[in-house]
This record gives C-alpha cells, structure tokens and sequence, in this order.
C-alpha cells in the first residue's frame, strides 16, 4: 500500500512540468566510455575539491571464486594509489562458503545482511542488500559492483563514478557492457541481456520510452547519490534495477542519468530457467509501479507463483517457485537511518 | 603493498601471452610499469618490454629481467583466481609473478625509502622460450649499447633458489617423415612412428655420466592424424643438459650417427635439428654476489637451494656479466592439459620482496664486487 501511496503522489506533477528530452541528445551528452576517465588524478581532485567521500558496495553471495581478486584490484587502484574511494564494503546475503573470510583477508569490510538495521528483518536477496549499505557505509556516493566480475579492473567502479563526479546534474549511473557470458571453454558475444531485450525494452517501449535510451537497464554495476537512494524504495529481489529507472525518472527525469561503456564483463552464464524467475520478478515490479501510476488499469489479483516446466524420466512435470518481489521503503522513512545521518 | 603487488599480477597475468605473441602482454606491462613509476617505459627492436628505475648516481646498471612468453595455447583466455592464501592461474609462477614484482619494485623501494645510485633496467623478455631461444635476452644485450654491471633473472618460484651456473644445453628437434615415393610393400608400410620408437630406444641407451652430470630429457613427442591412419611425420623435441660441453658434443654427435643409422636401413627421412646450443658456465659458488645473496637469504630465516639452472643466465654469462637468478614465492604447478594451471602462495612473497630488496641493496653497496 505505501508503495502505491508513494508513487502516486509522484505523478502527475513531475510528469507534466517535465520539458521532454530527446533521446538522441541525451546520448549524446550522457553517454561515456570509461577511458574518458582514465585519469585518476583528475577525478581525485573533483572529489577533493566537493568534499565527498565515496563508498563501494559489492553484495554478495557465495562468491569466494572471485571476491577476492575484485577487492584486490578495486582497493590497489582505488585507494592504495589513488585515493578515490574511502571504502569498500561487501555485504553478504549468507554465503555458505568463505566469501566475507577472503573478502576480509584482502581488505575489504564484510558485513551481513541480516546484521545491518536487525529491526527491519532479514530479507533475501541482491536488492535486500543494496538498501541496507544505504545504512551501513558512509559516502556521499554509493558504488554498486557485483561480486561475479571474472575480468575485474577499476574501470568497472571510476567509469560509474566519474560523470557523478563531474556532472552535478548527474544523479545515477548506470553500466552498460559489450556482454560475453562464459560458456565452457571460451566466450560468445550476446546482445544487451536476454531478458532486457525481450522482457525490459519492450515494456519501456511501451511505456516508459525515454528510458530505452538505457541501454543495459538490468546491469548490476551503477552507482548513485546518497541522496537518491535515501529517497526511493528498493525491491530486494530482481526487480531493484528496474524499479530505480522508473522510480527516479518519474521524479528526476532522464536528465539524471548518464551510462557509461565498460567494454567487456565476463561473467557466469545463467540458465533459461533463472532467467525466467528474474523476468518475472522484474514484471511484478513493473506492474506495480505501472499500475500506481495510472499507465495500466486496475488488474486482477496476480499469482506470485512461477511454474515452469521439467522432462524427468521422459514425463513433464511442473516446478512451481513462489516468487514475491517485496519491496522496502526509501531509507528516509526508517528511523535508525535518520538519526545516524541526521535527516530531519 | 599487498595489494598493489597483487593488482599488477591480475593485470600482467590475465593477458594472453603464447609465444610469438607476447604484444598484448608487454603493452599491459609497460602500462603498469609507467603507472607505477618506472621512467622511459619502452619496447626495443625484439619487442622487449623495459622501463628504467634511475639511481641517484646512474653510474650503474643493474638489469632485472624475465620472461614475458608462456607455453599457452594461443587461444587461452588466463583467468586467475583468488583463494584465501593463494593465487591459481596459468602460467602464474612462470612468470607473471615476476613481472608484477618488476611492476611494483618503485612503489616497494619507496616505501622501504631505499634510494638506489645504480640504475634498474627492468625488462619483460619476449621469445625466450623453447625455440624462442632466449631471443629476447640476447637481442637486448647485443643491441641495447648499455652496460649491465649485475644482472637479477626473476623467477616466481620456488622462494630459496639461488641458480648461479647453468649447465650446458642442446634443444632439438628430430623428424621423421616418410618420403613421397616410400615403398610400402618394401618396408612392411610400419610408418613414421615406428622408426622414431627406434631413434628413441637407441638415444636412451647412450650411456651418460653422472660426473659431469649430463641428463637427456624427453619432452615433447608428436605425429599422426588419428588411431587409423598410419603417420607419415612425427617429432621428438628433447634437451641435452651437461656441465661439460664436450661430453653435450660427443651426445650430440652419437645422435647424429643414430638418426643417420635409422634413416638408411628404414628409408624414412630423419632430420635432426639442433636449434639452440648453450655453453655451461656461471658464477663461482665463492663469488661473493652469491656469497652476499646467500647471506640475505639466511637473514630472512631462508635456506639456500644452490643448483645448476638451465635456462636464462647463459646469455648474461657469455657476456661476462655477474647474474643470479631468484625465486619469488613457493607455488605448486599441475599439468592440467591444454593449460598448465599453477599455483603461488602470498604470504611468502613478503619475504620474496624483501630477499630482491636486499640483494639489491648488496649490489649497489659494492658488497658484492670482487675484489
């Protein structure tokens, strides 16, 4: 119900007093390829110069393969030689293996979800984890990086960082990739993401069409102001990268973005079937927001069951997930949150 | 500086590196180099990686080197991976863990606040390997004009090794292939392969001595298209390794004799190739830059392992030139075909730094000169 209460009283208002942008020229000025911001130096004077700190989140979940090699590099270049970021965090959705142990011994600070703001509970999954280092770490700006990066290198969090650094109208920055997934032995290229192309696009197209200018709405790496993130509801499943775009655009318009090419992420390839639970948590998303903002009509109650199907021992049988994309509310409204950072 | 230490590694060691195809690599490892504080960060004429660390006198050169080419398919992607006290990758302990300790030497000498008056070339060596020959090495010291007064061989393992002679080597190549017009009928139609087992029995049975020591090593063999074909070419690719350089010409010629042996009664052809010949040679175990380095090594609670190598030192000596070589870490290897995974402690490479620091040190005091 807050959900909708919240988005609505979003609107009518931001949607009218917007000037429209057009997509092309937003591209344009708003597009960018990391090695724009190759050079540290620079970046660490802007920072100097605003006075603001900077954090990097990496949520995770059994990640001990990588985990380790991501915080090495991020923490070399990002703060050993130049100092431009002031920490970096993982925050760990209770991993099995020994990923906040490794994450740990090469020095970042690992913390568990389930420990940060204990009075709201403990919720599963990627989105859970990125509210709640709202809370726990410190900066001004917030990066957000996944922990399953094979090919790992600073541009994946100063490419995200710099346009926030360097456009003050820049609120959000969201990576795009060319993506090779790793498939046995070598790589092969894909399009934007299987499930933005035939799931995400076409709804946008639909109905949000400035934000096809996106063009990896899901990617996992972005990176925003605190003062966003305080203010917008996160989903704690599959639906978090979604709900931002059309969250802060309905408030900020497309203006606040800005994307960034990181060239290549090889990371795990996912099976039809997961890809299948992440489209339809990101459509229960959608359809909330869809229909608290007048864009839909009133729908029927909606199953938060997926079935899908299996052939074992040559007969079909359905595998059924229940999948409820619950949402948490902008951090402004939790009170802990408040008072450690004195927002009245 | 851990972490320093360990991004250099992931950046050298993730780029592919086969031989004859080193360029992505040298550029990753001139752009750490440069990154880090190496000055005049360069390629020569045989594409050797090489930057400059300047001493505060620049009377001296002392050269660190290793090599930038591995044994890698030329389609491996190297991915490392991190474990709580260990790095895993291909090829990482021969030898990207040397050329990120090379990437990082500025930024360990400065926060040691150790100011060298020599100064250190550092190199990334192309084409060392295997038929490369140790080409890069060579191509440097022949064509470079800059007088190298000590030179370090960095290797990623083992920790402790100190190799300050090397022995005499032959790499070679032997082909056996079937004529155009071989006479099947003639020859019972037995193939390539069953000559080249011949070669190989005979060479096995050449008797060798164990003083001077002289090893034969069978590495490679090769031939043949599938389970149903009879081959038509096969080759071995083997080492001769001695401390005397007559008896590595004595092995060498009574292979010759047996290939020729085999080529006449069989009617195959054999080609015997010997593509790379190296004098055995090196430092005196009293020399004192072995002496001081083994004095370093015991400091650093380290036991010498004092043995003939049999690679990279063989250039430097030709020349003159006072060299050692140096193990980083400890590590592990595991033949895990099509690449060779391996495996390099962390912990110990503190100890590994410290132990370059300090011979560095030794060399530019003068501690190791002769007197």
């Amino acid at each position: 119900m807050w959900l909708k209460q919240w988005l609505a009283k979003r609107k009518p208002a931001k949607r009218i007093t917007r000037p429209p942008v057009a997509v092309t020229g937003w591209l344009q000025t708003n597009t960018f390829h990391h090695s724009q911001f190759a050079d540290l130096r620079t970046l660490v004077a802007e920072k100097e110069k605003q006075h603001l700190t900077i954090s990097l989140c990496i949520p995770a979940l059994n990640e001990e393969k990588t985990i380790g090699k991501e915080i090495t590099v991020f923490k070399s270049e990002l703060m050993s030689r130049y100092p431009l970021v002031d920490e970096i965090a993982v925050i760990d959705s209770g991993s099995t293996d020994k990923t906040c142990e490794v994450a740990q011994t090469f020095g970042a600070d690992a913390y568990s979800a389930a420990d940060i703001l204990p009075e709201t509970g403990d919720r599963k999954g990627k989105g859970e984890n990125l509210w709640k280092a709202i809370y726990q770490l410190k900066g001004d700006i917030i990066i957000y990086v996944d922990a399953d990066i094979n090919n790992i290198h600073a541009r994946f969090s100063y490419g995200l960082l710099a346009p926030l650094l360097l456009k003050p109208e820049v609120k959000y920055v969201k990576a795009f990739y060319d993506r090779p997934l790793t498939v046995s032995k070598g790589v092969r290229i894909s399009g934007g993401g299987r499930v933005t192309e035939i799931l995400v696009r076409p709804l946008f197209s639909l109905f949000f069409p400035e934000l096809t200018a996106i063009i990896q709405p899901l990617s996992g790496e972005y990176a925003a102001r605190r003062e966003v993130l305080e203010s917008i509801p996160f989903p704690i499943g599959y639906g978090v990268e979604t709900a931002h775009l059309i969250d802060i655009y309905q408030r900020w318009g497309l203006r606040a973005f800005a994307q960034t090419d990181l060239d290549q992420r090889i990371h795990r390839n996912q099976s039809t079937q997961a890809l299948g639970k992440m489209s339809f948590g990101i459509l229960q998303t959608f359809l909330s927001r869809a229909q608290a903002l007048d864009l839909i009509g009133e729908i029927p109650e909606r199953s938060q069951v997926l079935r899908q199907f299996q052939v074992r021992d040559n007969t079909y049988e359905q595998v059924d997930s229940l999948l409820k994309e619950m949402e948490r509310p902008p951090m402004l409204e939790i009170p802990a949150y408040r008072r450690k950072f004195k927002r009245h | 500086m851990q972490d320093i230490v360990l991004a250099n590694l992931v950046a050298i060691g993730e780029v592919p590196a086969p031989y004859q195809h080193e360029e992505g690599r040298v550029r990753m490892m001139l752009e750490r180099f440069s990154e880090c504080g190496l000055q005049s960060c360069s390629t020569d004429a045989t594409g050797n990686g090489m930057a400059i660390l300047p001493g505060t006198e620049g009377t001296d050169n002392i050269l660190l080197f290793s090599n930038v080419d591995t044994l890698a398919d030329e389609h491996a992607e190297p991915s490392l991976a991190f474990r709580k006290d260990e790095i895993v990758g291909p090829f990482i302990g021969d030898n990207s863990m040397a050329l990120a300790a090379m990437a990082s030497l500025p930024i360990l000498l400065e926060r040691l606040q150790i100011r060298l008056k020599a100064n250190i070339i550092v190199m990334g060596a192309v084409r060392m390997l295997g038929h490369g020959n140790l080409e890069g090495l060579s191509g440097f010291l022949n064509n470079s004009g800059l007088p190298i007064r000590y030179g370090l061989s960095l290797e990623g393992v083992q920790l402790g090794r100190l190799n300050y002679a090397c022995l005499g080597q032959l790499l070679c190549d032997i082909t056996v292939r079937l004529p155009e017009d071989y006479n099947w009928v003639q020859f019972g139609a037995t193939g390539a392969i069953i000559s080249m087992n011949d070669i190989i029995s005979r060479i096995n049975k050449i008797p060798l001595p164990r003083r001077p020591l002289t090893t034969i090593v069978f590495g490679m063999i090769r031939g043949g298209v599938s389970y149903r074909n009879i081959a038509r070419e096969t080759v071995l690719s083997f080492e001769v390794r001695s401390e005397s350089a007559e008896l590595l010409s004595q092995v060498a010629q009574q292979i010759e004799d047996i290939t020729e042996d085999v080529a006449a009664h069989s009617g195959v052809t054999v080609k015997f190739d010997i593509f790379a010949r190296r004098a055995p040679g090196g430092l005196d175990i009293s020399h004192p830059f072995v002496k001081q380095s083994r004095a370093i090594h015991t400091a650093l609670g380290l036991q010498s392992q004092l043995y003939s190598t049999t690679f990279a030192l063989t250039s430097l000596i030709e020349k003159k030139i006072p060299a050692l070589v140096l193990g980083l870490t400890t590590g592990t290897r595991r033949d895990n075909l099509p690449e060779i995974e391996e495996a390099v402690a962390i912990e110990p490479m503190w100890i590994g730094l410290a132990q370059l620091a300090g011979v560095l040190l030794a060399i530019d005091g003068g501690f190791c000169d002769v007197a």
